[in-house]
Parts: structure tokens; C-alpha cells; sequence
């Protein structure tokens, strides 16, 4: 089993490689830190001091990728490669282009992300897991018809409505609770409801589908078959054998997704104004912060690749029949 | 010539585009095996009612995307013609009345008054706060109280001249069917009526006349007033959410043509040479995925406004700025999403390579390019087409998202995304600023419900594994 985890992990240490190099081509190659300089800093009448300054304060007036200036291994290390890619790997993020520390950042902000996700997550699960297996069961139904009806018609609704009407029916009409905050500990529970709500809901169509066709492929099996010959009831069935069959493939699809749910959810976080790592992400991007976009790239990066380790993990954990080779 | 053509390069890919369909349509109309799977698509009902919709967005896209420049009235000092600096399409020519009819600021809907209050001079020199009335919507009422029947009036008056187009042209085309089916008009219509057709051409022509209905009643009305009323700065909100509709098509339908080569290339490479191939190409697309996509795209698009910031001698027009940025973002989604695909044809081509008539092939001294294309390809192509299918609706809705994020379309392109951006803080006025939400959401509702359903009939049809799932 150990061998296993660590073949797994030397197998993601060059896409973790290939990620690093693309995010420094995007970032350092596409455009120069001058580029970059310029557009902080107004593109019209800019002197080239201020430019030399905005690079040195950051940290990005080093060569790219070899510093003949410097000495000995200096030469590798004095460099805008080393010292902001290569240093990532350590979880070394630096500091942000407006000067405050993004590791110390990330970790106040993980709180408050997972608080909105994990619970998204399990209740979202619970809820499309019940109501595919309710559609399976009514199925070659009306009930299956209009409930696939309206499972497309969910989908076809942007996430943006369901928040925005989310905020002005439950926020601002009903005034049950707040639109937009975050509290601390466990008084931040009714910030937290309306953000869950609709996280669930706007999830609700494409999950039931999904959910919903792994069932199907289930049923068409023979031990449904040999089940119903045996005299079991259609209820019976269902939740002794064909959920307990299909929970391999639900949850072996999930466990990719739990690491992800550090990052948060980007708009969800920046409609309610949770202080979790998808507004500041989204705070990035608008303030062109290039350090934490970066940053924040190379995370979730890592943070899929665990993923998909964990999800080779639960294959071998969950369903016997898979064997370690 | 009274105007000059304008070739965008959205436009020029889009009409490629559409050539490509008429093209694959032509190829398919003459081979039985891919004849057979869209006869199975057009006998669905829903799949037809939505297509007619889809059409209806496409004709909407495509006028909006034959752009000119207009001559201006005046020539220039050596007696040259000089056109317009600002770039038109045809949909602008028809909707000129909206174009130019602006308010001041935001108008709800059907309204004859302003949102907001003005402080004016009454005639007594006092000063009153009012809601002044609109410059265009409604201007031609004596009395606003009438306004309601006004507007009933109009419409139905729309709606009838809607309804008459549509019996002239299902009159049209009766007389046709007829003539094919060798009876009697009247036969054909009994036919038609009651659903016994090989086609389901009653769903077609009830889908038809609703929205025939519909554009009839808004086009009797929108010269007259603000059917979905106006936005802050007091332009139309029907116009904009019509001129969106042309960009939510190209992010739906440029993305996938922009990343199919890579997708179809490197996958059939990776599953039908294996070996060294296979690595670099697997190694790529797991690089490219293990970044979340929002992430990815927002890093490119920061990258392109630094570069379009540094760069502004390489887009001379804002039109043309906004349009580079328009196929960049297509671009970048596509690279983003191509991943998924890539991977499914690798699977496949694996599959395909070990059977028979592939190794015949082989055998026979055929070489690999013709393999590749001639019995490969056409075997790959239904998980191409399904794939461009399911992913337009999630594109389309994708595109607002990004809007939002501040990575999406650029801010002076019409596009939904950017509707409800600049319209979502207004929720918190009272009383609520609700149509321009309203008319973003439900244009890209239909729009994306109607290619859902027809997603799924093209699923179902050609993928006959997933039938019934």
C-alpha cells in the first residue's frame, strides 16, 4: 500500500512540474514584469523609475531565469523563476502584489470557505442521491417524466439567478436572513443557511441526472435481476442493492472533489461576502493582483492532484474487487 | 457603394461555421448511417419545437453579424466617401427605432415616466420633484391613463399580423406537403393537425406560431414604447438583450470549433501510435486539467488585458478590441475544455485500432494518415458531435459567470453576462430594478433550455448505449 501512495505521488510530481512552468510562462513569459508595472501603474505617463520601483518592491526586477550578476549558486537563485515558481512548491507563496502575506491569508480564509462548502457538499449529495433513486423508482412514469422535465429546466437556469433571487426572496422580502456577512464561530450560522440553500438547489438538476443515469446502469445488471426473481419489492431492491452497488461509483466520483472544497466556491463567497478563498480570489482578479492569482492557481492545482490520489485510494479501499497491481 | 463591409473575425469563424454545417448536412443528407440517427433526432417533438427555437436565436446571431460602416452624408475634403466610425450590423439596421430611442435613465417597462424623480420648474415658479414623462415610450399619449389599452390595442394588432405571416406561410408549405404526400390540402392539414406525420410537424408549427405570436406583439410595440424597459444610462434593455444574443451563440458554438483540431488530433494521435505519443499527450491534458478552470482562465484573460493595456496600436477600432478579446476568451475556454473530450477519443481510438477491419487495413499496406482518416475518423465523429452539443449550454451559461468574475467578455460588448452584472446591485432599490435581470435570465433560459433538450435527442440518438439513461 505504501509504494503504492508514493508511485502515485513521484506520478504527480511532473504535472505539479508542468503547472509550475506553465503559470510562470503565463505570467512572467506572455507579458514582462514591465507589462505588468505599466498596467499597475497607469499605461499613459509613466515614468520608467516608477516602473524600476513597482518591480523592485515586488520582487520582480531579478532576471527570469539565470542571474549572471550573482554569485556562485546565486545564479540560479536570484531569479524571478526561483524565487516565485520554484518556491511555491515549499507552499511558499510570498507576498501579494499590494504587500500582505498570502500564505497567513490563505489560512485565515480556509475557515470560512469550508464552512459554506462541506456543508454544500454533504447536503447537496444527500439530496440528488434521494431524489434520483425516487426518480429511478417512479420510473416509465409520469413522475419520471416531469421530474426529468424539470431536473432540465433547473439546469437551464444560470447559478447567478439562483442567488440573485435566492438574496431578494429569503434576504430582502421574507427578511429571515442576513444578505450578505460572516460572523464568528458559531454565530455565523445564519450567514451560512441562504449560501448552503442555494448552493443545493442550484446543483439539484444536473446532479439527480447524473446520480440518476449510474442507477440506471445498475439496474440493467443480473443481481437486480436474480433480486427481483427472489421475490424482493421494488423498495428493496433499490436501497439494498442497487444503492449499495452504485455507492462505489458515487463515491469514488466525490472524493476528487473534497480537496476542492478549500477553494471554496467563487461566486457564491463574493455574492454573500464570506471571507473565504473564492472572493479572495475573485478580490484578486479584479484588483490584478498577479502574485495571489498565481498562487492560487499552483493551489488548486495541488489540491486536484490530491484528489485524484485520494480517489485511486477509496477504488481499493471501497470495492474489493479492485486490487492494488 | 453606401456603406463598407466589415469582417470581423467572430464573424468570418461563425460563417465558417455555418458553411462547415451546410457542408457535414450535405455529406450526411446522401449516407444512410448518418441519415438515420437525425431521423430518429426529427421524430422527437421536443428536439423540433426546440430546434425551431434555436433557429430562431440563430437568425438573430447570424443577422448580427453581417457588420458594415455606414457612408457619411458629408464627403471628405477631396471629395472622397467617408464612412461612419462606428461599426453597424443588420440587426442594428432593424432595430434602429431602439437603438436611438434613449431615455435619460432607468424606465420600468411599458413605462411613460421616469424611474427616478426630477426636480422641475412649475409653471407657478415653484419647485416640484416629479417623475417626468419619457422622452420616446409613450410619447405619442395624450392621456397615460390609456396607456394600458394602448399597449393591449398594439398588441394584439402585432400578434394578429404575427399570426397572418404564419398562416401564409403554413398555407405555403401545406400546398407543398400536399403535393409530396399526393392528396388533398385539406387532407394534409387533417394530417397534420392531428399529430399523424412521420416528422412531428405540429409541434414545429405550434412553436412557430408562439413565436411568431411574440415577435409580432413586440415589434407592434417596441417602436412605441420600452417592452422591457431601460437601463441606467436609458438605453433599451429588449435591444441589448437581442444584441447578446449574438455573443452568447459565439461562446457557445467558437469554443468547441476553435479546440476540436487539438482535440481530435492529439487524441487519435495518442490512442492509434500509443508509445511515446500517448505519454506526452495524456501527460498534457492532465497538466491542463488539474488546473481549475475558472483559474486558468482568469490568469489568460489578466495576461491578454496587460497585453491589450501595452498594445493599443494592434486593435484600431473598439469594436475590434472588443472582438479580439471575444475570440481570445473563446480560445482560452477551449483550452480549457478540450481536455475532456480529448480523453474520450483516446479511449475509443484504443478501441477501434485492435478491430478487425482496422488490422485488414494494416495488413493491406494502408498508411497510417489514411487510416486515420478514412476508418478512424467517421467512427469517432458522433462522440464529436455529442460532445459539441452538451457543451454549448454549459458555455453560454459559463459566459455570464465569467462576466461576473471580471474575466468575460469585454464591458462595452452586449452580452448577458454583462447585463446582469451592471443590473444586480439594483435589486437593493426600491422599488426594485428587476426587468434588465429579468430579460438577461430569460433570454438565456430559453435559449439554453431549448439546446439542452435538443442535446439530449442528439445524445440519445447517436449514442445508443446511453438510451434510456
Amino acid at each position: 500500500m505504501l509504494a503504492y501512495v508514493v508511485r502515485r505521488l513521484l506520478y504527480a510530481l511532473p504535472i505539479l512540474i508542468g503547472v509550475n512552468l506553465l503559470t510562470f510562462v503565463l505570467f512572467f513569459v506572455v507579458n514582462s514584469p514591465d507589462d505588468m508595472a505599466r498596467m499597475q501603474l497607469g499605461v499613459k505617463r509613466v515614468t520608467p523609475e516608477a516602473v524600476e520601483a513597482w518591480k523592485r518592491e515586488r520582487g520582480y526586477h531579478l532576471p527570469l531565469l539565470y542571474n549572471a550578476e550573482a554569485e556562485g549558486l546565486g545564479r540560479l537563485t536570484e531569479t524571478i523563476f526561483f524565487q516565485k515558481s520554484v518556491r511555491l512548491f515549499a507552499f511558499d507563496f510570498g507576498r501579494s502584489d499590494a504587500g500582505s502575506d498570502i500564505g497567513y491569508d490563505i489560512r485565515q480564509r480556509m475557515g470560512p470557505s469550508l464552512a459554506v462548502a462541506v456543508p454544500i457538499f454533504v447536503i447537496g449529495l444527500a439530496v440528488n442521491v434521494t431524489f434520483a433513486l425516487l426518480v429511478v423508482f417512479f420510473r416509465a412514469t409520469y413522475v419520471e417524466l416531469w421530474g426529468m422535465v424539470l431536473c432540465v429546466a433547473l439546469m437551464s437556469i444560470s447559478a447567478l439567478f439562483y442567488i440573485i433571487a435566492g438574496q431578494y426572496l429569503v434576504g430582502k422580502v421574507m427578511r429571515l436572513v442576513p444578505i450578505s456577512g460572516f460572523g464568528e464561530g458559531l454565530a455565523a450560522w445564519k450567514f451560512v443557511v441562504l449560501p448552503v440553500a442555494v448552493g443545493v438547489v442550484s446543483g439539484i438538476g444536473s446532479g439527480v441526472r447524473w446520480y440518476r443515469t449510474l442507477f440506471l446502469e445498475e439496474m440493467g445488471k443480473d443481481y437486480v435481476r436474480t433480486a427481483r426473481a427472489k421475490g424482493l419489492g421494488e423498495g428493496a431492491v433499490l436501497a439494498r442493492h442497487v444503492l449499495r452497488n452504485a455507492l462505489i461509483p458515487i463515491l469514488t466520483g466525490s472524493v476528487v472533489l473534497l480537496p476542492l472544497l478549500f477553494m471554496g466556491s467563487l461566486i457564491l463567497e463574493s455574492f454573500f461576502g464570506i471571507p473565504g478563498l473564492g472572493s479572495y480570489t475573485i478580490d484578486a482578479i479584479n484588483a490584478q493582483d498577479f502574485a495571489i492569482v498565481r498562487a492560487m492557481v499552483f493551489l488548486g492545482s495541488v489540491l486536484y492532484i490530491v484528489g485524484l490520489l485520494l480517489t485511486d485510494l477509496s477504488y481499493t479501499l471501497v470495492d474489493p474487487r479492485v486490487r492494488l497491481s | 457603394m453606401p456603406f463598407q463591409p466589415v469582417l470581423l473575425w467572430t464573424d468570418a469563424l461563425l460563417f465558417l461555421l455555418v458553411g462547415l454545417a451546410v457542408l457535414f448536412a450535405w455529406q450526411a443528407r446522401r449516407r444512410e448511417h448518418l441519415r438515420a440517427p437525425w431521423r430518429e433526432v426529427a421524430r422527437r417533438p421536443l428536439a423540433m419545437a426546440s430546434a425551431v427555437v434555436l433557429g430562431a436565436y440563430a437568425l438573430i446571431g447570424l443577422a448580427d453579424s453581417v457588420h458594415f460602416r455606414p457612408a457619411l452624408e458629408q464627403p471628405g475634403p477631396q471629395g472622397e466617401r467617408r464612412y461612419a466610425p462606428e461599426v453597424w450590423s443588420l440587426l442594428d439596421l432593424a432595430l434602429a427605432p431602439l437603438r436611438l430611442q434613449a431615455e435619460k435613465t432607468y424606465s420600468a417597462p411599458f413605462a411613460v415616466r421616469l424611474y427616478v424623480k426630477e426636480t422641475v420648474q412649475a409653471p407657478d415658479g415653484t419647485l416640484q420633484r416629479v417623475r417626468p414623462r419619457l422622452r420616446w415610450g409613450g410619447a405619442h399619449l395624450e392621456d397615460p391613463g390609456r396607456r394600458w389599452a394602448d399597449v393591449a390595442a398594439r398588441a394584439a394588432r402585432g400578434a394578429a399580423g404575427g399570426l397572418a405571416l404564419w398562416g401564409l406561410a403554413g398555407a405555403a408549405w401545406l400546398a407543398w406537403r400536399a403535393r409530396r404526400w399526393g392528396c388533398r390540402w385539406r387532407e394534409a392539414l387533417a394530417r397534420v393537425a392531428a399529430g399523424r406525420t412521420e416528422l412531428p410537424w405540429r409541434a414545429v408549427w405550434l412553436t412557430a406560431a408562439a413565436l411568431l405570436l411574440l415577435a409580432g406583439a413586440v415589434a407592434a410595440l417596441a417602436p412605441h414604447y420600452h417592452v422591457l424597459g431601460t437601463d441606467k444610462v436609458g438605453e433599451d434593455v429588449l435591444y441589448q438583450s437581442l444584441k447578446s444574443v449574438r455573443t452568447g451563440l459565439v461562446i457557445g458554438t467558437l469554443t468547441t470549433l476553435v479546440m476540436l483540431p487539438f482535440a481530435v488530433l492529439l487524441g487519435l494521435a495518442a490512442g492509434y501510435f500509443r508509445g511515446w505519443v500517448d505519454d506526452v499527450v495524456q501527460y498534457l491534458y492532465t497538466t491542463l486539467n488539474s488546473i481549475p478552470g475558472v483559474l486558468l482562465i482568469a490568469a489568460a484573460v489578466l495576461m491578454l488585458q496587460v497585453y491589450m493595456a501595452n498594445h493599443p496600436e494592434a486593435f484600431p477600432t473598439a469594436t475590434e478590441r472588443a472582438d479580439m478579446r471575444l475570440l481570445f476568451l473563446c480560445l482560452i475556454l477551449g483550452i480549457t475544455s478540450w481536455t475532456g473530450l480529448c480523453r474520450m477519443l483516446r479511449g475509443e481510438t484504443l478501441k477501434l485500432r485492435e478491430l478487425d477491419y482496422v488490422q485488414a487495413a494494416q495488413a493491406f499496406g494502408v498508411g497510417s494518415g489514411r487510416i486515420l482518416l478514412r476508418h478512424l475518423l467517421p467512427n469517432l465523429m458522433h462522440i464529436v458531435l455529442i460532445s459539441v452539443v452538451l457543451d454549448f449550454s454549459a458555455l453560454v451559461l459559463a459566459e455570464a459567470v465569467l462576466s461576473y468574475v471580471g474575466v468575460g467578455v469585454d464591458p462595452s460588448m452586449h452580452s448577458w453576462g454583462n447585463m446582469i452584472n451592471a443590473a444586480r446591485l439594483e435589486m437593493a432599490r426600491e422599488p426594485v430594478v428587476w426587468w434588465t435581470l429579468a430579460a438577461a435570465f430569460l433570454l438565456m433560459f430559453a435559449l439554453v433550455l431549448a439546446a439542452n433538450l435538443f442535446a439530449d435527442a442528439v445524445r440519445d440518438a447517436f449514442d445508443p448505449r446511453l438510451r434510456g439513461a
